[in-house]
C-alpha cells in the first residue's frame, strides 16, 4: 500500500461509522443554517445595509459568506477534537488502527482528511442554501468551496493537534473558549472597521478572520492577488497542524 | 426521606462536585453570554443603532438583547447539564442508583437536579446582568427581578429536559436535542429579534417556547416595560411548564432508579 492509499482507510472507517450515526451527521450544518436565520435575516431587517469596499449590501448577503466558513470550520472541528479524544482515550480505536498496516502519520492525514470532507459537505449545504435565497452576489463564488476546504483543513489540523495534548474532557474548555471569540469577532457579524483600530489589527491575524475574509471577497466578486496571503496562512496552519499531530501521535501512541 | 431534606441532601453534593470543577461550567455559563454580549450587543448592536429603521420598542439593541441573552443562557446551561449528566447519573457513573440506595428516593434527585439548576443559574445570571449594567444594557431599576424570570425558564427545562434524558438508552440523541431544540430556541424566542419580524405561520408558536415567557419577563424587568396582566401570564405559563416537567421528571426517574 502506498502512503497515501493508507490514509482512505481511515476516511473509510469514519464513512461506515457515520452510516450508523446519521442524525448527529446529517443535523451538523443546521447550526450555522439557524443563524443565518435569525442573525443575517432577523436582526439583518433591524441592521438595513452594510458597507464593502465602497458600496451598500444588504446585511444577510455581508453575513452568510462568514457563516460558511464557520459551517465547514465546525465540520471540520467536530471529529478532529472531540470526536478525535472520544476515539483516542475511551474507544482505543487508535491503538487497534496501529496494529494494521496503518502508522501515525496515517492517522493524522486521514483524519484531517476526512474533517475536511465533513467540513466541504457542510459547506456545500450551506452555499446551496445561499444559492436558494439569492445571496450570492457574483460568479466568482464557485472559488467559494475551495476556500471552504481551505478552512476547514486550517481547523482539523490545528484541531487534531490541539486535542493530542488534552489531558481530559475538561481541557476541551479551553478549545471552547478559543472558539466562541473566533466565531463573534473574525468579521462574522460586524465588519472590522467597527472596532478600535489596534483590535482590527490583532484580528487580522487571527485564523477564522483568514476563511471569512477570502470567502466574502469571492461570494461578492472583489478578487485580488492579495487574497493569496490568507490562503497561504490557513494552508500553512493545517500543514504545521498535521505535523505537529503527526508526531504527537508517535509519542502517545508508540511508547 | 421527606421530600425537602432529601433535595438538599442531592443540591448539596452538586455544590461540592461544582468546587472542584468550577471551570468548565463558569465558561459556559459566564463568559459566553458576556462574549455574545459584547460581540451581538455592542458590535452588531453598533450597526443597528446606526441604522435607523429600527423597531426595538424604543430601546438601543444593547438593551433590547440584555435580557434575551440572559435568559438564553440560563437555558443552555439548564439543557445541557440536563442532558449528558443525567447520562452520566443513570449509566455512565451510576452515581443516581448511589443515591437512590441511600434514604433518598428519585424524587429527591429530580427535585435535587432542578433546585442546583435554578441555584446555579441564579449565580451565573447575577453576574452576567451586573456586567450588562456596567456595559449599560439595564435602563430600569427593576432589572434584578429578571434574574428570576431566568431561573424559572432554566428550572422548567432542567425538568423537561432531564425527563426526556434519563428515558434515553445512549447519548445518541442529545446531540439532536441540542441542534434541533435548543439552538432554535436560543435564535428565534426573541433573544436577538423581535418575534413581530418571525413569519406569520411561526410567530404563535413562540407561546410553547419557555425561553420566550423568560425572555418577555426578564426584558419587562430589565427595561420597566411590563403591563402586569402580562408578566402574570408568563410567569403562570413558566410554572405550568416547571410543574407539569417535574411531575413526567418524577415519574420517568422513578421508572428508572427504582424498578
Amino acid at each position: 500500500m502506498t502512503p497515501r492509499l493508507r490514509a482512505t482507510a481511515i476516511i473509510e472507517r469514519n464513512v461506515l461509522a457515520y452510516r450508523r450515526m446519521l442524525a448527529p451527521f446529517l443535523t451538523g450544518f443546521l447550526e450555522p443554517l439557524l443563524y443565518l436565520g435569525s442573525i443575517g435575516i432577523g436582526v439583518g431587517a433591524l441592521v438595513g445595509g452594510v458597507e464593502v469596499d465602497g458600496r451598500t449590501v444588504p446585511y444577510e448577503v455581508f453575513v452568510a459568506p462568514g457563516l460558511f466558513v464557520v459551517a465547514a470550520m465546525n465540520g471540520a472541528i467536530m471529529d478532529t477534537t472531540f470526536g478525535f479524544f472520544v476515539k483516542f482515550k475511551y474507544g482505543k480505536t487508535y491503538d487497534a488502527i496501529l496494529v494494521t498496516p496503518l502508522g501515525v502519520r496515517d492517522v493524522a492525514v486521514g483524519e484531517v482528511s476526512w474533517a475536511v470532507i465533513r467540513g466541504g459537505i457542510y459547506a456545500t449545504v450551506f452555499l446551496l442554501a445561499m444559492l436558494a435565497l439569492g445571496l450570492i452576489e457574483s460568479a466568482w463564488a464557485v472559488l467559494a468551496l475551495p476556500v471552504a476546504m481551505l478552512v476547514a483543513f486550517a481547523f482539523a489540523g490545528a484541531g487534531l493537534a490541539a486535542s493530542t495534548f488534552m489531558r481530559s474532557f475538561v481541557d476541551f474548555d479551553f478549545i471552547n473558549l478559543a472558539m466562541v471569540p473566533l466565531f463573534l469577532f473574525s468579521a462574522t457579524f460586524f465588519p472590522l472597521d467597527r472596532y478600535p483600530d489596534w483590535l482590527a489589527r490583532v484580528i487580522s491575524v487571527t485564523p477564522l478572520y483568514q476563511g471569512v475574509a477570502l470567502s466574502r471577497a469571492v461570494v461578492l466578486g472583489d478578487v485580488h492577488l492579495g487574497l493569496l496571503a490568507h490562503a497561504a496562512y490557513l494552508l500553512v496552519m493545517g500543514a504545521v497542524g498535521v505535523r505537529i499531530a503527526g508526531r504527537r501521535l508517535g509519542i502517545l501512541l508508540q511508547p | 426521606m421527606t421530600g425537602r431534606s432529601g433535595l438538599v441532601r442531592v443540591v448539596e453534593r452538586e455544590a461540592r462536585v461544582f468546587r472542584q470543577l468550577w471551570r468548565g461550567p463558569v465558561i459556559l455559563s459566564f463568559v459566553t453570554p458576556v462574549l455574545f454580549l459584547a460581540g451581538m450587543g455592542i458590535g452588531l448592536g453598533g450597526m443597528v443603532d446606526d441604522g435607523g429603521d429600527r423597531d426595538l420598542g424604543g430601546l438601543d439593541y444593547l438593551e433590547f438583547v440584555t435580557p434575551g441573552l440572559l435568559v438564553a443562557s440560563a437555558m443552555q446551561v439548564a439543557a445541557g447539564e440536563s442532558l449528558w449528566p443525567v447520562m452520566a447519573g443513570k449509566k455512565w457513573m451510576k452515581t443516581y442508583h448511589a443515591m437512590v440506595a441511600t434514604p433518598l428516593d428519585a424524587s429527591d434527585v429530580v427535585g435535587g437536579h432542578v433546585a442546583w439548576t435554578a441555584i446555579r443559574t441564579a449565580m451565573s445570571g447575577s453576574a452576567f446582568l451586573a456586567v450588562a449594567a456596567v456595559l449599560g444594557g439595564v435602563p430600569s431599576a427593576w432589572a434584578p427581578l429578571a434574574v428570576p424570570a431566568a431561573v424559572l425558564c432554566a428550572a422548567a427545562i432542567a425538568a423537561l429536559v432531564s425527563a426526556f434524558a434519563v428515558g434515553q438508552e445512549s447519548d445518541l440523541a442529545f446531540t439532536t436535542v441540542m441542534r434541533l431544540g435548543v439552538i432554535p430556541l436560543f435564535l428565534f424566542s426573541g433573544t436577538f429579534f423581535p418575534v413581530a419580524q418571525l413569519p406569520d405561520g411561526l410567530e404563535p408558536l413562540v407561546v410553547i417556547s419557555p425561553l420566550w415567557h423568560g425572555v418577555e419577563l426578564a426584558r419587562g424587568a430589565t427595561t420597566g416595560q411590563l403591563g402586569l396582566g402580562e408578566g402574570v401570564a408568563h410567569v403562570a405559563a413558566l410554572v405550568a411548564m416547571l410543574w407539569l416537567g417535574w411531575r413526567w421528571a418524577a415519574r420517568r426517574f422513578t421508572r428508572e432508579l427504582q424498578a
